[in-house]
């Protein structure tokens, strides 16, 4: 059917730039991973320069002089009617000259609300970063004194509890599976496997008798951090008291909801005493004991995938 | 259509009280038009045909009042800090004067509020009254329910106890399996990379002073779509369909599906109390 008079499609025509805006994010997020300091920054040039010319193209029936309206019905329009003062006894601001396209009345709307907001976004940045940002600088992980190497007999399971932050108390003791392995290639072996369950973070527990009797505790730092150490047999591995989720001796996954293997810590030895250091994930173990193959990853939050498919998931992680 | 029977007259007595009463009243609503803005908003017209179910929105409203109501007095016991954060919720429960009812009333009215506002949504859902044109309404009920959710789950933190601690701890960590920015949402709500004083301290802030602050404010939006768009009528209403048991008298609504036009404003005696 013909389009009748005034009646032509509001849709604006197909234009090429919105893709190259998409484009330009997509090499933004690449090059994030890539290469941040060379893919980024091109695909935040292209980003930018297609984003111009989009809002260029979307903005241009704004910009243009309007046309004039035709009334649907009624009396024709008194083309001479004096302007309505908005004040009584004042003057009305004077009608636009024909062809002036930027009124001053729009100047003035556009420049409240434009220093509107600059105003509040320079206010809001501040606030936002200050609100945002410490949660993800100065994150890590310090190194931990555990005591001498001759609390941990060859062979033999402890639950070793340590402050991680011993300034800020309770709210920082964490716990560690530990176990000797004994000599590797001449130097100590160690298991130590992290008790933050892979599912949702619950404190894992061992499957086996504990034995209180024979519980120390060790002062080994300078700071007076306490150290615990408690002997248990785990013979049926760590089971998570939570949401049912069963690890072996070795931390691999054997049922429930977990997505890994329990995260373990590095260690060093140091003047004689075992050192606990950065925590990092594992997908599996192969083997077991000292000739253990661990397959091992950055330090993932519990429930996020570090191996198959569905670690694309998970491409970057914060910053500790 | 009889006529309004005539005032009887009033003796001078009675003027001069009537006159004492209205004079704060009218200084009030000549300097603010709040009295004729309460009324207009107490008796405006609604179906005639409404009933119990349409009050389950203000006894949402009522057990939010509470709850923010308790929470205030809560904070001034409160101590937001990992080493005396427990002490402080015992010592509120345990030693001061009714704190155990007041601490309560917060923790039992937190679950009395989620599901009177799951009430309310069913009701509204199930007499059709998000339809055209209270959309908008419903979509601002869905984000005061999940504000409302976020209250529940910052302030189950606050206790500091084993639950809170450990249900905290699967909450963040299930917000940090989310695609792509799940850790850094997980990051950002402990404050850093472990749960500690941080966290308990941005918990509290957030369900004491951010969210809340949101929750007042839609509030007031969706209180606003209410009295603008009016109440709808209960899907089996005749009184609506147009028929039925209403031919004589004029309907309280203008017969289409419920939607009341807003009357003009009644104007509380502005015509020097003829009204």
């Amino acid at each position: 059917m013909e389009p009748q008079h005034g009646d032509r499609p509001h849709l604006p025509g197909p234009s090429l730039y919105p893709i190259g805006f998409a484009v330009g994010v997509a090499c933004i997020l690449v090059g994030l991973i890539v290469n941040p300091k060379l893919i980024a920054p091109i695909g935040a040039a292209i980003a930018i320069v297609f984003g111009f010319l989009w809002a260029r193209d979307a903005t241009m029936d704004y910009r243009r002089e309007p046309e004039p309206i035709e009334p649907e019905r009624g009396e024709p329009p008194v083309p001479d009617a004096p302007p309505i003062p908005a004040h009584r006894g004042e003057a009305a601001m004077p009608e636009p000259e024909p062809g002036e396209r930027f009124p001053r009345s729009r100047f003035l709307e556009a420049s409240t609300l434009g220093l509107g907001a600059v105003i509040g976004g320079l206010v809001t940045v501040p606030v936002v970063g200050f609100m945002v940002v410490p949660a993800f600088k100065g994150q890590g992980y310090p190194d931990v004194d555990l005591g001498p190497l001759d609390n941990f007999p060859e062979g033999k399971w402890l639950i070793t509890t340590f402050y991680m932050h011993p300034e800020a108390g309770n709210v920082s003791r964490r716990t560690a599976y530990i176990r000797n392995n004994g000599q590797l290639n001449g130097e100590p072996s160690f298991t130590i496997i992290s008790n933050r369950c892979a599912h949702l973070g619950c404190p894992v527990q061992p499957n086996g008798p504990v034995q209180p009797a024979d519980k120390k505790q060790v002062t080994p730092g300078e700071k007076g951090q306490k150290v615990t150490l408690l002997p248990t047999i785990p013979a049926g591995g760590f089971g998570c008291p939570c949401h049912g989720g069963q690890y072996d001796p070795e931390g691999n996954r054997t049922a429930g909801p977990p997505v890994r293997a329990l995260d373990r810590y590095e260690f060093s030895i140091v003047d004689g005493h075992l050192v606990l250091g950065k925590p990092f994930s594992v997908s599996h173990v192969d083997g077991e004991g000292k000739n253990a193959k661990i397959h091992k990853y950055k330090l993932a939050g519990p429930g996020q995938h570090v191996d198959g498919w569905e670690q694309i998931l998970y491409p970057i992680q914060p910053p500790h | 259509m009889t006529a309004a029977p005539t005032r009887t007259r009033k003796s001078p007595r009675r003027q001069k009280l009537e006159a004492a009463v209205n004079y704060p009243l009218d200084w009030l609503e000549e300097r603010s038009g709040l009295v004729g803005g309460i009324r207009y908003f107490l008796f405006r017209k609604v179906p005639g045909d409404t009933n119990w179910f349409h009050t389950l929105g203000s006894a949402t409203l009522t057990a939010f009042l509470v709850q923010a109501i308790t929470g205030v007095i809560l904070a001034m016991y409160y101590q937001p800090d990992p080493s005396t954060a427990y002490r402080s919720i015992n010592h509120i429960t345990n030693d001061l004067t009714l704190g155990w009812l007041v601490r309560g009333m917060h923790k039992w009215g937190a679950s009395v509020f989620i599901i009177l506002l799951f009430f309310h949504m069913a009701r509204v859902f199930l007499f059709g009254a998000y339809k055209y044109p209270r959309e908008l309404n419903w979509i601002v009920g869905v984000l005061l329910l999940v504000f409302g959710m976020l209250e529940g789950f910052t302030g189950y933190l606050l206790p500091w106890d084993q639950t809170a601690y450990w249900a905290t701890v699967v909450g963040i960590n299930l917000n940090g399996t989310a695609p792509i920015l799940g850790p850094f949402l997980a990051d950002f709500l402990r404050g850093g990379a472990e749960i500690g004083g941080d966290t308990l301290s941005r918990f509290y802030s957030l369900h004491m002073l951010l969210i809340p602050g949101a929750i007042f404010a839609l509030i007031g939006l969706h209180l606003y779509l209410v009295v603008r768009l009016g109440v709808s009528s209960p899907p089996w209403s005749r009184e609506a369909a147009g028929g039925g048991d209403y031919p004589a008298t004029p309907p309280s609504t203008n017969g289409r599906s419920g939607l009341t036009q807003p009357t003009a404003r009644s104007g509380w005696r502005r015509n020097g109390g003829e009204s």
